[in-house]
């Protein structure tokens, strides 16, 4: 286990957390390279479909990310996303995806250390759980 | 709430049934009526639309079988004005009720020209056990079938159970019905029970000339025990579904022989996508994708998408599933496909404290939102 580099598939939206992961970049702060980064228009264009693959796919974690509660740039996105995110984590669980593996955060454009913290924590924490069992099934 | 009694002449429901059926046809401003009948081609029970009050003679709500959700039906009926000269009253399963409130919010069905008469469910066999009950058993197995029921005992000369759906149901009795036909706690062989809940119903109770009484005081009694038994059943159901799908190895085992025929979601009536996103190309994958799929994983299982497709329908219809167990009826592998459906459902629903087809006004969880709430589900934690 020593050795798990966990894969973590981050949903960020264009105008906040993907502006603020650019920050990080330009700001030269390390994180780990754990994540791949997917842009979005916004949180609210997460189908759960996405995430639910992602999971299938070997995902170890899923990170949704966007604009603070009134900030989203299309008024109510962020809101809709929140309520999906409620109900994967009511769903998944059941199928041995704990509720760690799914995580939502609001990280605004100005937010680059914050950006770097999260995907850091988040590193920590999936390395100290071990890998979604999904990656050995057989099952596509 | 208006109550009444009417007679039931030599024990005989079925016939009491139809009757009652007649004279709310033969209303004026009731253009039809929606009731699971006898086919005369072949013995087998089915919804049908009837206008003439002489072809109600094979009508059997009672009978313990239905082999779609008629919530489906109706929601045909209704999708846009109907224009008939009054409404239609459609014989409904509490669970059948439930489906098309379900759809009347999501903008499917339409409640303006619709009377909702619902029965007390008794609840059904599955379909393929029914067939086979009937061709062995006598014709009239309906009338056996409610007597031993109401009279608390078991069918014990044939071998099969009725459904698990309908075992873990506890909502037999049709509260979201215009006009309710009670039999628990009623002495059925006298009489049964008709009641007016909505205004609408009271419209058509009025017209039909009944006599006002009280609702007998041991129904609450007999209603509340059949769903302390339904709930125990139910839940001892949800603690061995969770058991056996508590991980993704477990759930693939669950939904091994899925064969993508989706007959499951053709049959949920609360399914509400127009054109499912599993049949369109999105899945139509290259060949070459097969191929990367083995490459990674060495073997893969065929066909591919299907747990996908399962866990996809949950963040669906979860939180709108009425348990009527219809996905369960048309699996063509035997998946137990209601009892995973329902487990997930229960956490689901009780997330978002919903409870599908209590209510007209409960807005689908899915489909608003609000600023100040579920702070829990942001952040990542300690």
């Amino acid at each position: 286990m020593g050795n798990f580099e966990p894969t973590i598939i981050a949903f960020v939206c264009n105008w906040c957390t993907y502006t603020a992961a650019d920050l990080a970049g330009t700001s030269r702060l390390g994180y780990p390279a754990n994540v791949r980064l997917i842009r979005v228009m916004c949180t609210g264009m997460v189908d759960p479909k996405y995430v639910i693959k992602a999971f299938l796919e070997g995902a170890d974690a899923v990170l949704v990310s966007g604009c603070h509660p009134g900030d989203c740039h299309y008024i109510n996105g962020n809101y809709k996303a929140r309520r999906r995110i409620k109900l994967l984590k009511e769903i998944l669980p059941q199928f041995g995806f704990g509720d760690e593996r799914l995580r939502l955060t609001w990280i605004g454009a100005s937010d680059g250390i914050q950006f770097a913290n999260t995907i850091r924590e988040m590193v920590t924490q999936i390395k100290r759980l071990g890998p979604n069992e999904a990656k050995g099934t057989m099952v596509i | 709430m208006k109550t009444a009694k009417i007679n039931v002449k030599d024990g005989d429901l079925l016939a009491t049934l139809r009757e009652f059926f007649r004279s709310i046809l033969q209303l004026d401003d009731i253009s039809a009526i929606l009731v699971p009948q006898h086919l005369p081609m072949k013995n087998v029970v089915m919804p049908t639309l009837v206008t003439d009050p002489e072809q109600l003679n094979g009508a059997d709500p009672l009978a313990p079988v239905f082999p779609m959700n008629a919530a489906k039906i109706v929601s045909r009926l209704t999708r846009k004005p109907m224009g008939g000269r009054g409404r239609v009253a459609v014989v409904l399963r509490p669970c059948e009720i439930r489906a098309f409130i379900e759809l009347v919010k999501l903008k499917q069905g339409r409640t303006e020209e619709v009377v909702l008469v619902g029965i007390d469910c008794l609840g059904a066999y599955k379909n393929v056990d029914y067939t086979q009950i009937i061709e062995e058993q006598e014709t009239d197995f309906t009338s056996r079938f409610y007597r031993n029921v109401l009279s608390g005992e078991k069918m014990a000369d044939h071998g099969f159970d009725l459904n698990p759906a309908c075992k873990a149901c506890e909502h037999p009795v049709p509260n979201g019905a215009d006009i309710l036909i009670g039999l628990f706690g009623v002495d059925t062989n006298k009489n049964l029970l008709v009641q007016a809940r909505t205004p609408k119903g009271e419209d058509l109770y009025r017209n039909l000339d009944l006599s006002d009484t009280q609702e007998p005081p041991e129904r609450a009694e007999a209603v509340k025990s059949l769903i302390a038994k339904r709930t125990a059943y139910r839940d001892k159901m949800f603690a061995e579904t969770t058991e056996v799908t508590n991980s993704v190895e477990k759930l693939n085992i669950y939904l091994a022989n899925c064969i993508n025929c989706y007959n499951c979601r053709v049959a949920c009536p609360v399914c509400y996508c127009k054109e499912c996103v599993f049949v369109t190309d999105v899945f139509n994958h290259e060949p070459i994708q097969y191929l990367r799929w083995a490459n990674r994983k060495g073997v893969i299982k065929m066909p591919t998408d299907t747990v996908f497709y399962h866990i996809t329908r949950l963040a669906h219809m979860s939180t709108a599933c009425v348990g009527c167990g219809q996905c369960s009826n048309a699996c063509p592998n035997s998946i137990p496909v209601m009892e995973l459906f329902r487990t997930v459902s229960f956490r689901t629903q009780k997330a978002f404290e919903y409870e599908p087809g209590k209510s007209i006004k409960d807005e689908p969880p899915l489909s608003v939102f609000r600023e100040d709430e579920l702070s829990d589900v942001v952040g990542i934690g300690k």
